[in-house]
């Protein structure tokens, strides 16, 4: 019931600053803004590849103010991998013949699967 | 029962979750970190434009864009409801959020193909 006039409780603005497993939450939380920018700075590298524009997005890329945005990116995003990856046991529960798989098997092969899979990419893009 | 597409959210920001853990950080590394810093060279773009011919690649690439940005608008969604308090809004910032991803997701389409 939302009844015109009904009394609201005070909302403590600054919530989750006021502990330091809120704070971490929100942070784990925030690094979707710079999944969502990575995506998007991708997408420029892709459209300055497609449309011959590479030198240009380079010269972007290495302003001073971008890079800084990227470290940011790139904390936020490896931050987001292990928080994520960590959390598989507790969404899944992984049963053999009755045996249930521990959690650190489970996240020790999510972990392997980010190391190699990185491990490809770069590959893919240097060789 | 009436139907809700939450539960198919859901599964696409865990989808998403999981794609954007294992391929982003790299990425972001190479084009972002090391190549603009001058420790790794930029590849040449006919390279590059040839790693992005092959249609696998290209369709992957649209699945990881839509995927990637579905788990950023569903977590957007909720953690601005939650820091700003503004939970009584969820149509509107659901319709904004889930609309950038798809947006995003034809520009990606628009792109490669």
């Amino acid at each position: 019931m939302t009844a015109a006039g009904a009394y609201r409780p005070p909302r403590d603005r600054l919530w989750f600053l006021r502990s330091r497993s809120y704070a971490l939450f929100v942070a784990r939380e925030l690094t979707s803004l710079f999944v969502a920018w990575t995506v998007a700075y991708l997408l420029l590298l892709v459209a300055a590849v497609t449309g011959g524009t590479l030198q240009e997005f380079a010269a972007l890329a290495a302003r001073p103010w971008m890079i800084a945005l990227n470290v940011l990116a790139l904390a936020a995003t490896a931050f987001h991998a292990v928080t994520f990856l960590n959390l598989a046991p507790k969404a899944t529960v992984v049963r053999l013949d009755g045996w249930r798989v521990p959690a650190f098997m489970i996240q020790g092969g999510n972990h392997t699967a980010w190391l190699l899979v990185s491990a490809v990419l770069a590959w893919a893009v240097l060789r | 029962m009436r139907r809700t597409p939450e539960p198919y959210l859901w599964l696409l920001f865990s989808a998403g979750g999981v794609v954007a853990a294992l391929l982003l950080p790299v990425l972001v590394l190479l084009f972002g970190v090391l190549m603009p810093l001058g420790v790794l060279d930029w590849p040449a773009q006919a390279r590059l434009a040839a790693l992005l011919d092959p249609l696998p690649v290209r369709l992957a690439l649209v699945v990881v864009v839509a995927l990637c940005l579905s788990h950023a608008a569903h977590r957007i969604r909720f953690t601005s409801e939650e820091i700003l308090g503004i939970a009584r809004f969820d149509r509107a910032l659901a319709v904004a959020c889930y609309g950038a991803a798809i947006a995003g997701t034809v520009v990606a389409a628009v792109l490669l193909f």
